[in-house]
């Protein structure tokens, strides 16, 4: 046990290492690469986030990227030309939370008793509410800017450093993106520990309760209506969290980024990793926004050394992979690539009840 | 003499579905440790009455009080939490969860640990957390089956089972623990274990409610039993009365064998 404990600790402290040199290798590759990393890692954050709500709870939602668009235009309209307002940085992310849970708890409340195929078709309406309401409000009062977008959103500023510039210190130049990257993993870390601690807790036992049986967590006493609720606020406070920084990053955002594709990726993140184990998400967000990136900067110039010119769009290779690895994955590891030890249970025993 | 509220008093219940009458008017009273057997044909009404009791269903009429306090509107979990827990005729255990955290969960409405306090690891909360585990592990002991902790609950036999379920109700600190055929499915020396648990569990200070099929397990260890009929209640009394009560004896047997 001790041994094993020592070979973990070494591993983490491994990975700890490798994940702070990262953005230094990627941008030898191109500042692109640390821009791709740090998508990657607003992914994370999103697929952590709804990792509570569906991994956790049980609760399919396909509408979760609202939550994301909520947490978005919470930071662009508090730190932007738009109102004339530019708010600090610490003041704005946990409003963009605490919007965004509410809106969780708008969309949980009134779904309350339905489950699955029902739960999701509704999340799904949700989400492209939010996203028409976001196109729309630029009338009477202009308020979204509708479909143009908001533009000049204020960068990340802590203290005297400003996200958008390179500085250098210490004789090693750190670029804009990443300060981003530095800033999303240090995000990333502190939802881990909070989805870690949640998982082993009564609050998550909670959960796994009603994602089993919700008649038999009611008989044992737990209020199923405030656990759904929390798990809805807290899953999209976290996609709120993410929201901000994008709008943060991009410095403009506009409805069109919070399309139903959006949510039915992250969506696919959990699932592909391994519902419901921490791991397992990461990893299926990281694959999923990573790979299709890779693709792309390798298939043309691929084509072009073999024909001599392009034959097949690498957007159309990139679909195709990504839907036959999808396949390949419900074939092969229905639980996903990493699976939590209870949902193998689930997808890969028979029982008579 | 001092009138003793009894703990459970169920006064003119009544439930019907559609044209069906579930229930009609059924009245009992339950002292407390006692175990209370609850019997009668299939479909008479006793699973109707427990879901009504657990909160599962509202009652067109009457009402049931819990140490004179009136269970009245009240939703399942707050139920549990004033002091009633069940089984399930059709076991419902968390399947996939191991047995230990099935009856962690159980505790759940006893303990108070929430977000924060399991985000920051306070010190309240991993001692609580310690308190339920503890307290797990000695239920588990208790039905006997504390050697299978760490097994799926889905993969137990299924006497197992039936006793986790039970052990995973007393985790609610039940007042009175309501057991819906615990015995069903269990062979001849399981209902012998079964029923010395349920005598350990009384002698222990919880008042049951049984609804059971097995009469011998009924007639030997109930202090009073009643007997529903079509959502009636046909008779009430200790076991020697109820099996000589010729209305009882025309409901299990039909007319012509009732003396």
């Amino acid at each position: 046990m001790r041994k094993d404990g020592r070979w973990v600790k070494a591993g983490i402290a491994m990975l700890a290492v490798a994940l702070l040199l990262l953005p230094f290798a990627l941008s030898y590759a191109g500042t692109a690469w640390v821009r791709i990393a740090n998508y990657a890692l607003l992914y994370v954050l999103l697929a952590l986030g709804l990792n509570i709500v569906v991994g956790f709870a049980g609760l399919l939602d396909l509408g979760y990227i609202a939550f994301y668009a909520v947490g978005a235009y919470a930071y662009a309209l508090l730190a932007s030309p738009q109102f004339g307002l530019h708010l600090p940085f610490w003041v704005i992310l946990p409003i963009g939370a605490g919007v965004a849970a509410l809106f969780g708890v708008m969309l949980g409340a009134p779904t309350l008793k339905l489950r699955g195929d029902y739960l999701a078709i509704v999340t799904l309406g949700f989400g492209e509410i939010v996203r028409i309401f976001l196109n729309n409000l630029s009338q009477p009062v202009n308020i979204t800017h509708g479909p143009q977008g908001i533009a000049g959103i204020d960068p990340v500023r802590i203290g005297g450093i400003d996200f958008s510039r390179s500085d250098s210190m210490l004789g090693i130049v750190v670029s804009g993106p990443m300060k981003y990257y530095y800033l999303l993993l240090a995000l990333m870390l502190a939802i881990v520990v909070v989805n870690v601690r949640l998982q082993d807790s009564r609050i998550g036992r909670a959960w796994e309760a009603i994602r089993e049986d919700e008649v038999a967590a009611r008989a044992m006493g737990i209020d199923t209506t405030a656990m759904k609720l929390l798990a809805f606020a807290m899953g999209a406070s976290f996609g709120g969290v993410a929201g901000g920084m994008f709008a943060a990053i991009q410095g403009f955002i506009s409805p069109e980024s919070f399309v139903l594709v959006e949510s039915v990726m992250v969506v696919s993140m959990v699932v592909l990793g391994g519902m419901g184990n921490i791991a397992g998400v990461i990893l299926g967000a990281v694959l999923l926004a990573f790979v299709p990136e890779i693709l792309r900067w390798t298939v043309e110039p691929a084509q072009r050394a073999l024909f001599g010119r392009t034959l097949v769009e690498p957007e159309v290779i990139r679909m195709l992979i990504f839907g036959l690895a999808l396949v390949l994955v419900m074939l092969f590891r229905p639980a996903g690539l990493l699976p939590s030890a209870v949902r193998k249970r689930e997808l890969t025993q028979d029982r008579a009840s | 003499m001092t009138p003793v509220t009894p703990l459970l008093e169920a006064k003119g219940v009544g439930k019907h579905f559609g044209g069906v009458q579930a229930l009609s008017g059924v009245s009992f009273t339950i002292a407390r440790g006692d175990i209370y057997g609850m019997i009668g044909p299939n479909g008479a009404g006793k699973t109707t009455l427990f879901n009504l009791l657990t909160g599962i269903y509202q009652p067109d009429a009457g009402i049931f009080l819990l140490n004179g306090r009136n269970l009245q509107k009240l939703k399942p979990h707050q139920i549990a939490g004033a002091g009633i827990a069940r089984t399930f005729q059709n076991i419902r255990l968390f399947a996939n969860l191991s047995a230990l955290e099935n009856v962690m969960i159980g505790r759940h409405v006893r303990t108070h640990a929430g977000v924060i306090g399991a985000v920051l690891r306070m010190r309240s909360t991993m001692d609580e957390e310690h308190a339920i585990e503890r307290r797990a592990l000695e239920l588990l002991d208790y039905v006997g089956i504390r050697a299978r902790a760490n097994e799926a609950a889905g993969n137990l036999p299924y006497g197992d089972q039936r006793r986790l379920e039970i052990a995973r109700a007393l985790a609610t600190e039940p007042a009175l623990l309501a057991l819906d055929e615990p015995a069903a499915g269990m062979n001849a020396s399981e209902t012998l274990t079964l029923r010395t648990l349920l005598q350990d569990i009384r002698r222990d200070g919880t008042t049951i409610l049984l609804i059971e099929h097995d009469m011998r397990l009924v007639m030997n260890v109930c202090d009073r039993v009643l007997v529903l009929d079509y959502g009636e209640r046909i008779a009430e009394g200790p076991p020697v009365e109820i099996q000589r009560d010729p209305r009882v004896v025309e409901a299990y047997l039909g007319a012509s064998h009732a003396a």
